[in-house]
């Protein structure tokens, strides 16, 4: 009965996300989609849903801006 | 585990950017999608995990990426626009072991910066250049780019790129690769994950060079500009593929064997060896104390190789050497090559204030032009002494004292046809009040460059010598 | 103290060694281009360093980069090169950086030729480049002065955090005199705001742009500051025969010379002259030349330029004397008894 304490998966700050949808369309198990809140800045930011993440890191090096992702690999299953 | 996050190479906040601090500290100043904030990750994680921080000394361009100093945990220095790889050159000749990172996009790079990068680049020098190559001025809003490609529409080419009128985009990484100095020439492109991490080892590469001293690197890098396209930022990736990347080529152009530069640097003197390289050796003092009631102002002429400029430097450094101050002023530039030249010799117990002569106690006329030109200027009372081996005119004034002497026939004669110079200034001083023989004498086996004339010269003073006794 | 005769050019190079100067970037141009082999060789032979740049712009900027990192640093030009530096002496002014310039003035407007004129004075006096700011302008008179400030030149520019300008001329730069050394080598200290590619400065930027307009009137307000100190504190000057003088000659570098001696042929011939030659060009010595104007019943300002330093001897005096303007252009430098000649007819009428 092993318990998953984490998952693969990005978080996001979402205040400093411009909505460019650069990573969105680079996710190549499509993890990421543009939520549909309004951030500090005025954009609507990405978001993450998904538990296909592979923690590839792709969404982290295309994204323009340096604090928005944060990648987390899980530990193995 | 955390695999991916903000780099330490990058300021916890951009409080330079936003001293309120805030979301507005925690992005960057770059439109959405613009390329510049994927290229300092890759360049901000590199120096994380290279962990050289402290010696890295960041360069910001002009252009959108003015304010690279923002975002960059490392000493950063401001440039003016497209002399970053000059004010790099500076920089790593003054700190060996800095870490030289060259920021700049193709206004700054490629228009306004080509000298600057093309000899930077040249001379090898240890930097690290990122090239972000957007085609088009983001910053001024949108204008020509050298690098903007045949029919684009922008801000000053309304019509498209014409190769007849603008020429067509100039090709950076293989002007680079042209050149000797580089080490490591690669273009990347970011419009796609693939290219970012592609780029991700190109700057890894350029910065490994750049510890290990191996010299200078260049990486050019393709970066979209959707707001400057005119495009959304997925679409902007998209032109980049199927527009971009058909006319800049995306390659590895160099990687040289790697070896360590050295900085080419002589040893560090210290203070003492420093002094001794530059004062005077001792024992120089003036001995003799020559007194002068008028300054002596005499004006040694002739062709450019007759010595005239040399005569007066001999002339001068006797009168020092007798105690008296002195003034060399030469006639210089063209005519020196070949044309008349001529030296003013001021001496004085005092002071000089005036080097410039208008009325000559001397005149050493070394040719007939000489003495055409300045005879008449000769104060009265004055003299002169002609070359009468070249001069075949004689002095029309009767105020003044002359002296036919063969000079050159006397050097000739010797078998030192060069050291005619040398009988006159003799001569003179045989005639003049001061500076002495000996002094002149004295100075010779200093100032004579070549030592096998040394003796030569001081025989054709004896010649002066006999010759003055009549 | 042993001297040698050697040329104003070479004079400056070991001045500056013993300074403390420790990089020198250039371009060749004449009537300057004996320093560049000086330094080519002395930097070099000392373990300094000597490189030669592709043009003054790179060359400024070499000198950006490297006083930036915290060097002693020199370049030497004549007016086209320097009008090529003028970008970047601004962007020195603006980040307060010291450099050390020699201008070996040739004749202009543009390529002109390579004999003496003092042309560069407003260039060099009033800035020179965008903004307003100013450089400390020395003028060396002879030999031994292109020596004695170019020793001091350093100390200044790294107190004052300004570019310092030896604003001499192909004569003075060409001449030979006999010029004895300081015995004594100094150093630069370390700079608090320079960036050295180590822990301590990894905090530091150097750099000239400040987007916010009180920022950056804040910055003027500072350097405006610094200005009128200096101009307090740094102003330097000589005075030959002025005791009892009736009719005063100002005149700086080659000329302040020949108005040496012409102040002696003109008090031979009865007319009680005295001589004032500013070795600060800027800050210029204007409150002494007020005092000596309630002195003497006559001014003349003698250069090679239209006038640019009878404009600041005229605002010194601010029209309690007459001043006379005695200039030459295009190379020609007069001897001592043309400007004799041009003092009586204008003094005498």
């Amino acid at each position: 009965m092993g318990v998953i304490v984490a998952e693969n998966h990005v978080e996001v700050n979402a205040d400093l996300c411009k909505s460019c949808r650069v990573c969105v369309e680079t996710c190549p198990k499509h993890c990421l989609e543009i939520g549909s809140g309004i951030n500090a800045l005025g954009y609507q930011a990405v978001r993450f849903d998904s538990e296909e993440c592979t923690a590839c890191g792709m969404c982290f090096y295309v994204c323009p801006e340096p604090g928005v992702l944060t990648v987390i690999k899980g530990a193995d299953k | 585990m955390v695999k991916h996050t903000k780099p330490k190479g990058f300021y916890d906040e951009f409080l330079r950017k936003a001293p309120e601090g805030g979301p507005a500290a925690g992005t960057t100043h770059y439109c959405p999608g613009c390329g510049h904030g994927t290229v300092h990750k890759l360049i901000a994680e590199a120096i994380e995990d290279m962990n050289i921080g402290d010696r890295t000394i960041f360069l910001s361009p002009v252009g959108c990426s003015v304010f690279a100093y923002y975002y960059m945990d490392a000493g950063n220095i401001q440039c003016a626009h497209g002399r970053a790889p000059a004010v790099g050159t500076g920089v790593i000749r003054t700190r060996d072991d800095a870490i030289v990172i060259s920021y700049q996009g193709d206004g700054d790079l490629a228009a306004i910066g080509t000298a600057e990068i093309v000899h930077a680049a040249n001379r090898g020098e240890n930097m690290a250049v990122f090239f972000v190559n957007n085609a088009i001025y983001g910053m001024t809003g949108g204008q020509l780019a050298p690098t903007s490609l045949l029919g684009q529409t922008t801000a000053t080419t309304p019509f498209g790129r014409l190769q007849e009128r603008e020429g067509g985009p100039i090709h950076m990484a293989e002007v680079i690769d042209a050149l000797d100095g580089p080490v490591f020439v690669e273009r990347t492109t970011l419009s796609n994950a693939a290219g970012v991490m592609k780029t991700r080892k190109a700057v890894r590469q350029a910065l490994s060079n750049q510890v290990e001293r191996r010299g200078f690197s260049f990486v050019e890098i393709l970066s979209p500009c959707p707001v400057g396209w005119k495009m959304t930022p997925v679409q902007s990736r998209v032109w980049m593929k199927e527009e971009m990347e058909k006319n800049f080529e995306v390659k590895k152009f160099r990687d040289r064997d790697h070896v360590t530069r050295s900085s080419g640097r002589m040893n560090l003197m210290d203070d003492d060896a420093l002094l001794e390289l530059l004062l005077p050796a001792e024992g120089k003092e003036a001995v003799s104390t020559a007194k002068l009631e008028e300054e002596l102002r005499v004006k040694i002429c002739g062709f450019g190789g007759q010595g005239v400029l040399s005569a007066g430097t001999l002339l001068a450094n006797a009168a020092i050497v007798d105690g008296l101050e002195a003034t060399w002023l030469p006639s210089y530039g063209p005519e020196m090559r070949g044309g008349t030249a001529n030296a003013s010799v001021v001496i004085s117990s005092l002071p000089v204030g005036s080097p410039v002569i208008a009325r000559p106690t001397a005149l050493l006329a070394m040719n007939g032009p000489s003495l055409d030109s300045f005879e008449d200027d000769v104060v009265s009372g004055g003299l002169i002494i002609v070359n009468s081996s070249l001069v075949k005119q004689k002095v029309k004034r009767d105020d003044v004292k002359v002296i036919y002497a063969p000079v050159s026939a006397m050097a000739s004669e010797a078998g030192f046809i060069k050291g005619a110079n040398i009988v006159m200034l003799a001569l003179y001083l045989l005639n003049a009040e001061a500076p002495s023989l000996d002094g002149l004498k004295s100075v010779i086996p200093r100032l004579i460059k070549k030592k096998e004339l040394v003796d030569v010269n001081l025989k054709l003073i004896d010649r002066a010598e006999e010759f003055n006794k009549g | 103290m042993s001297k040698i005769l050697i040329k104003g050019n070479s004079a400056i190079v070991r001045g500056a060694l013993l300074g403390g100067a420790t990089h020198f970037f250039g371009y060749p141009i004449t009537p300057a281009s004996e320093i560049a082999h000086s330094a080519a060789e002395l930097f070099t032979k000392s373990g300094r360093t000597f490189l030669q740049a592709e043009s003054e712009t790179s060359a400024i900027n070499m000198i950006y980069g490297s006083s930036a990192a915290g060097a002693r640093v020199m370049t030497a030009t004549s007016g086209p090169g320097l009008s090529l530096m003028l970008e970047g002496v601004s962007y020195l002014a603006g980040c307060e950086l010291p450099s050390v310039i020699v201008d070996v003035q040739r004749a202009g407007p543009g390529l002109g030729n390579i004999w003496p004129e003092q042309s560069d004075y407003n260039t060099c006096c009033k800035g020179g480049g965008h903004g307003a700011f100013k450089n400390i302008v020395l003028a060396p008179a002879s030999g031994q002065e292109m020596t004695d400030f170019a020793y001091k030149a350093f100390d200044l520019a790294d107190e004052w955090r300004m570019t310092v300008i030896l604003l001499s001329d192909a004569y003075i730069g060409q001449m030979m005199e006999p010029v004895g050394f300081p015995e004594e080598a100094k150093h630069g200290a370390r700079k608090d705001y320079a960036v050295y590619g180590d822990a301590e400065s990894r905090g530091n930027l150097v750099s000239s742009i400040i987007m916010n307009q009180q920022g950056l009137a804040e910055l003027n307000a500072k350097l405006q500051a610094k200005y009128r100190r200096a101009e307090e504190e740094l102003v330097d000057w000589e005075e030959q025969q002025t005791d009892d003088a009736e009719y005063l000659l100002a005149a700086f570098g080659i000329t302040s010379r020949i108005a040496s001696t012409a102040v002696r042929m003109l008090r031979a011939d009865g007319i009680k002259a005295g001589l004032f030659r500013p070795k600060t060009l800027w800050p210029f010595p204007s409150g002494r030349l007020a005092e000596l104007a309630g002195q003497v019943k006559a001014m003349g300002v003698a250069e090679l330029n239209d006038g640019m330093m009878a404009d600041d001897v005229d605002l010194a005096v601010a029209g309690t004397v007459p001043v006379h303007r005695f200039n030459w252009f295009g190379g020609y430098v007069p001897s001592a008894e043309e400007l004799v000649a041009q003092v009586k007819e204008a003094y005498n009428g």
